[in-house]
């Protein structure tokens, strides 16, 4: 297993809603189980999303919206990181949470999100499929 | 691999900048390849290290002096550190919350960083860290700190200038003549300076400078104390005007290279330790340790040396 700490997770939050606890506590229980967290708060455009993962070298992108704006923001941010180099489950684990429907959230994975926890997921179930997931990314197996 | 991320750094690829800090923080074998292959390419950028207690606003702070450099067209790094939990290891770094309106400037790189089991108030490759932004041609590199309490003092082995953040209230003029943090600040900031007991703060701050006075006379400078609202940016340029004046105080009296030489003194002595200490780990022979605990316990040596016992066959 890829040693946690070692591991660094990004919690975003995009677009305009400002309702951050699921981030928080999301956030906390990743810290909690060992991994390098960054949180950058509260009403995020895709750019300043795609532009951290870069410099903060993302290995995990955790995108929280309660908006209803997910199957416009996330694609945004796909094509961004598309457009940086970025593949997902390649060099980069993509997980959405909040309020994303059935039918959305398929569309989103076949779109390259790893998986989409809605309200009531056990924080273990995420921690469990982070560290089953990241171990695959390209970054963890330098050639 | 280091090869081709160091050529894309030249070129100016960000993502290359990120991956070397990744590989200086992780791996020691590599940030010994890397600092070696880009030592050449540093020493051109002006690191300024913002430090003081918890809570104090100095990411709020940073945010605007991040504003002031980029008006004046100076590439901007910046290194925030974080704590990691001594208890689980993961950590929790939020300083970029503060900053995030500058992270689609291409002017700006920001990286977040946990200690790590430093105690210093800075992680262990934050020095590392700040060549491969300087070889990426930073002009200027501010490091946040971790929030200090009194000894954390690190950054003043990293640092050219030292900015030390404090708020008003905090405790009594004896808090502020202990030893420890006011005695490496070059200049000192107020802020939240809007709030009851600044002006008090700013007495009592003063007359600590006061007791020194001596010394700044022989110095060429004592340290300014400026006001800050970082919130509303009151003070902020003047703060920023402080820190050029430092700069130029440094330059023109030789202290900057004074500073340097200790900087680089400082910084040969880690990584020897460094050294030792790790193959001091890898020495101690499964059982050994055991063994020797089990006759420190039972007072048949004392700690002193079953220390020199592990340490004979490194040396």
């Amino acid at each position: 297993m890829v040693e946690r700490s070692k591991v660094r997770v990004l919690i975003a939050k995009p677009g305009l809603d400002g309702h951050d606890r699921g981030a928080k506590v999301v956030a906390r229980a990743l810290r909690d189980a060992g991994y390098e967290v960054i949180y950058t708060g509260i009403r995020q455009t895709p750019e300043q999303i795609v532009e951290a993962v870069v410099e903060e070298d993302i290995d995990v992108l955790g995108i929280s919206i309660l908006s209803g704006a997910h199957m416009v923001l996330i694609p945004k941010i796909l094509k961004l990181l598309e457009e940086r180099g970025i593949k997902p489950n390649e060099d980069i684990l993509i997980v959405a949470g909040g309020i994303i429907p059935p039918d959305d959230a398929e569309e989103l994975k076949k779109m390259g999100v790893a998986e989409v926890f809605g309200p009531g997921t056990p924080l273990q179930a995420i921690i469990e499929f982070i560290d089953k997931n990241v171990e695959k990314l390209k970054k963890f197996h330098p050639s | 691999m280091i090869d081709e991320l160091i050529e894309r750094l030249k070129k100016g690829d960000r993502k290359a900048v990120a991956r070397l800090i990744t590989l200086v923080e992780n791996e020691e074998g590599k940030a010994r390849e890397i600092v070696k292959r880009i030592y050449p390419l540093t020493g051109n950028a002006y690191i300024v290290g913002i430090t003081g207690p918890p809570g104090a606003g100095k990411s709020s702070l940073l945010d605007k002096l991040i504003r002031e450099a980029r008006r004046e067209g100076l590439i901007v790094g910046v290194i925030a550190v974080d704590p990691t939990s001594p208890f689980t290891g993961g950590a929790l770094l939020g300083d970029r919350i503060r900053m995030q309106r500058h992270a689609t400037d291409p002017g700006v790189f920001i990286r977040s960083m946990a200690t790590r089991g430093s105690l210093g108030g800075l992680a262990k490759a934050t020095n590392d860290a700040i060549k491969v932004l300087d070889a990426y041609g930073c002009d200027i590199i501010f490091v946040e700190t971790v929030g200090v309490g009194q000894v954390e003092v690190d950054i003043v082995k990293t640092a050219d200038t030292v900015v030390l953040v404090t708020v008003p209230g905090l405790g009594d003029d004896v808090q502020a003549i202990k030893a420890g943090l006011m005695e490496i600040a070059d200049i000192l900031v107020i802020n939240k300076a809007d709030r009851e007991g600044a002006d008090a703060t700013y007495f009592e701050l003063s007359l600590t400078l006061d007791f020194e006075a001596e010394k700044w006379e022989r110095l060429g400078w004592r340290p300014p104390i400026i006001e800050t609202i970082a919130t509303t940016g009151k003070g902020v340029k003047e703060l920023w005007e402080k820190i050029k004046e430092h700069k130029k105080y440094l330059e023109s009296s030789g202290r900057l290279e004074e500073k340097r030489r200790f900087r680089i003194e400082e910084e040969i002595k880690t990584i020897a330790s460094g050294i030792i200490a790790s193959k001091v780990e890898a020495s101690i022979k499964e059982g050994e340790l055991e063994d020797l605990i089990r006759d420190v316990l039972a007072k048949r040596i004392d700690p002193y040396t079953a220390a020199d016992r592990i340490i004979k066959e490194v040396m």
